[in-house]
């Protein structure tokens, strides 16, 4: 997410005139390069040991983006700054505005995602996945196919980076982008279902919306029985209950929301007549 | 059927009737100024964030009790958490901001004071940033709703510097001065004074940042211990500066040449180290508590309405929070002054009053804090007011002043401000505001 929020800025800021889109997209494209390169560990390793050594990838950016002066366009702060957003003259302000800006690339990049999955190249993701020795075996090609799942996901973590960046914060420090964040991310996919597009949907609403419900919803509580309750003990409330809401929902569902949610469609389907 | 569908319309009626009465009520307390808080009271900062945050509170309730509001408009407020975080100060920002016609808000980090600079001009609400925030922000022409009042950090270095090389005599060339700066924007902030500074002293200046949240600190202060400077100024928030000063002494460094900002140099950073902090020189932007804190303590705490421990109250970061509740309270009441006495103020009124604050020793003696701060003007080109701190010395169990009140030194930072300032304006395609609607 940093590499395409600061390699969106640097287009934003040191090209006159590029169109904010551009700039975006320019920011997954460098994502991709930077995602590919962290990605060559996986032709060799696997599981919890690539993981780790993506987690590389996390620590140097955070370095580079503190030590190296020329990404934050030589400010004595180290902060990047953007403001007055328009696409095609229209301004991009309001939170309705933000909200239609962001859908419309969330519908694009879905409908890309869903068909990358249909397609051959899915498939050959999913054989990966599933058993890679035997896919190497019947001709799928380990390499292409492991560069080509790091390559598109981190295109679409950076232009999801760089659309957080400028639309959300309007100035972000590298702090911004901490461990904290990707394990958000982390959590997104697991929580939602891995290898599941409608997964990831749930996840990240999940992981985005549950703490704002709490934030309204503990005082609202609190005020039926009684109870103030402070805003100190409702950022730890809204700890607490997150985690305990992970734990619960890997013990009694591994394999995410998106496995709850077709499990209720076909009882639904059922209901009322069980069998 | 029929009395099922006669249940929905009531039900539907009975709903569209408290909505109604809901807003009818919600409009007959139009008339209270509101008041957004963004304190942090969880994460790495909260120690140092809580005591200012209760002091905020705490003065906008003696506002309300001892004064019956702002010229008899009541102060209404609420309180969102942001964890020093950039992305929870603006969510907090963003669900505040539209709960009244405009509120001041004052986020006590830069790093949020960043983000809602961008964001401030368009919603028309006015940021205060009393002792930290953008430097360049107190040139008013460009930052017309940042106010950095009664000192940035290029005001506070420089000052720091002023005291350094008056204890040398005159004289620092040559001298190794060492920053410990939490590695952020607040850290990196007073980096373009000292550099100033040492090109026009000829001092040496190193920097040595700290990874936040700065518990780790050994290699820092190895480095500290090889290079041996004449003096460390420590620009640290939070966990860092008591783990500064333990590092200091593990390594044996002396604190005496140790010199703090004032959010480096307050109780709860030298309360783990106790006596071996002993001679930890540190910047303190107030004075004595004075009458405003008798009142707080005879008012609020006496009554039990107090936001945490009586024993806060007087502390160096309760009296800060104090003095930015009390310049957020004097802003209103300036706009009051010109756009009506006892009406509600909205966010563009409350940043005229606050760029028109004529604050003398004996308006601040009337309203209690004669003691607490010194007196303060603003105007279009200075959103800064005043420039000046004491400097305070920890003796193993209190802060004890050891200096004068000293004025930081124009000539330097005001060409430093024009020149960032204008590079911000170039940056963001602004103009510099017209005298015409400076006089607005």
């Amino acid at each position: 997410m940093a590499v395409g929020a600061y390699a969106a800025y640097n287009f934003f800021v040191r090209v006159e005139g590029l169109p904010l889109i551009v700039c975006l997209l320019m920011g997954g494209f460098f994502a991709t390069l930077v995602g590919m390169f962290f990605g060559i560990p996986s032709l060799r390793v696997k599981g919890l040991y690539l993981a780790v050594a993506t987690l590389a990838a996390q620590f140097f950016c955070d370095w580079a983006f503190l030590r190296i002066k020329w990404f934050t366009n030589d400010s004595a702060s180290g902060t990047a700054s953007v403001s007055d957003l328009q696409v095609f003259g229209f301004p991009i302000n309001t939170p309705f505005e933000k909200y239609i800006f962001c859908l419309s690339f969330l519908v694009v990049f879905g409908l890309l995602a869903k068909n990358l999955v249909r397609s051959a190249i899915g498939r050959e993701w999913m054989a990966i996945r599933d058993m890679d020795v035997a896919a190497a075996v019947i001709g799928i090609r380990p390499m292409y196919a492991k560069l080509s799942a790091f390559a598109v996901s981190s295109f679409i973590v950076g232009v999801a980076g760089a659309l957080w960046a400028f639309v959300y914060l309007g100035s972000w420090e590298p702090a911004a982008f901490s461990v904290d964040r990707s394990f958000q991310l982390l959590f997104m996919v697991i929580l939602g279902g891995m290898g599941s597009i409608m997964g990831s949907f749930f996840g990240a609403g999940f992981i985005v919306i549950l703490p704002v419900i709490i934030n309204h919803a503990l005082p609202w509580l609190g005020d039926l029985v009684g109870i103030p309750v402070s805003t100190a003990a409702l950022t730890h409330a809204e700890q607490m209950i997150f985690g305990a809401l992970i734990v619960w929902f890997l013990i009694v569902e591994p394999h995410g929301l998106a496995k709850l949610w077709s499990v209720g469609k076909q009882k639904l389907r059922l209901w009322p007549f069980p069998h | 059927m029929k009395i099922r569908s006669l249940m929905m319309a009531v039900a539907v009626a009975a709903t569209g009737l408290t909505s109604a009465l809901v807003t009818t009520s919600a409009q007959a307390q139009a008339k209270e100024q509101f008041f957004p808080v963004l304190p942090y009271r969880t994460g790495a900062y909260a120690p140092n964030g809580v005591p200012w945050g209760n002091a905020y509170v705490d003065y906008l309730k003696l506002i309300n009790a001892r004064d019956g509001g702002i010229n008899g408009v009541k102060i209404t407020y609420e309180e969102c958490d942001t964890a020093y975080a950039t992305d929870r100060g603006v969510e907090c920002y963003e669900r505040l901001k539209g709960k009244s016609q405009g509120g001041v808000f004052q986020p006590l980090s830069t790093g949020i004071t960043f983000a809602l600079t961008e964001k401030a001009p368009t919603d028309k609400n006015p940021l205060i940033t009393g002792g930290y925030g953008r430097s360049e922000s107190s040139d008013g022409q460009v930052f017309k709703w940042n106010f950095p009042l009664q000192g940035t950090y290029w005001s506070g270095a420089d000052i720091i510097m002023q005291i350094i090389t008056k204890k040398e005599g005159g004289n620092i060339k040559g001298k190794k001065i060492a920053l410990v700066y939490h590695d952020s924007p607040f850290g990196k902030e007073p980096i373009p004074l000292l550099q100033e500074r040492a090109k026009i002293q000829g001092f040496d200046l190193q920097l040595l940042p700290v990874t936040a949240p700065g518990v780790e600190q050994k290699a820092t202060w190895l480095q500290v211990r090889q290079a041996r400077p004449d003096y460390v100024l420590l620009w640290g928030w939070g966990v860092m500066n008591s783990a500064a000063l333990k590092e200091a002494v593990a390594t044996g460094y002396p604190r005496e040449k140790m010199y703090g900002v004032w959010w480096s140099a307050a109780e709860p950073d030298v309360k783990d180290v106790g006596e071996a902090a002993k001679g930890y020189n540190g910047l303190v932007a107030t004075g004595e508590g004075g009458k405003v804190v008798a009142d707080i303590k005879s008012v609020v705490h006496g009554k039990k309405q107090g936001t945490g421990p009586i024993e806060e109250v007087g502390t160096t970061l309760y009296n800060r929070g104090m003095v930015s509740a009390a310049l957020a309270v004097e802003g209103v009441r300036r706009a009051q002054e010109r756009y009506g006495k006892g009406k509600v103020m909205t966010g563009e009124q409350i940043r005229w009053g606050l760029e028109n604050l004529a604050l003398d020793q004996k308006a601040l003696d009337k309203l209690g804090l004669g003691t607490v701060m010194k007196p303060i003007s603003t105007s279009c080109l200075d959103h800064e007011g005043s420039r000046s701190a004491r400097l305070h010395t920890w003796d193993g169990k209190k802060w004890v002043y050891s200096s004068d009140w000293i004025e930081a030194d124009d000539s330097i930072i005001k060409p430093l401000v024009k020149q960032f300032a204008d590079k911000y304006a170039a940056e963001k395609k602004l103009t510099r505001r017209t005298p015409a609607d400076c006089q607005s």
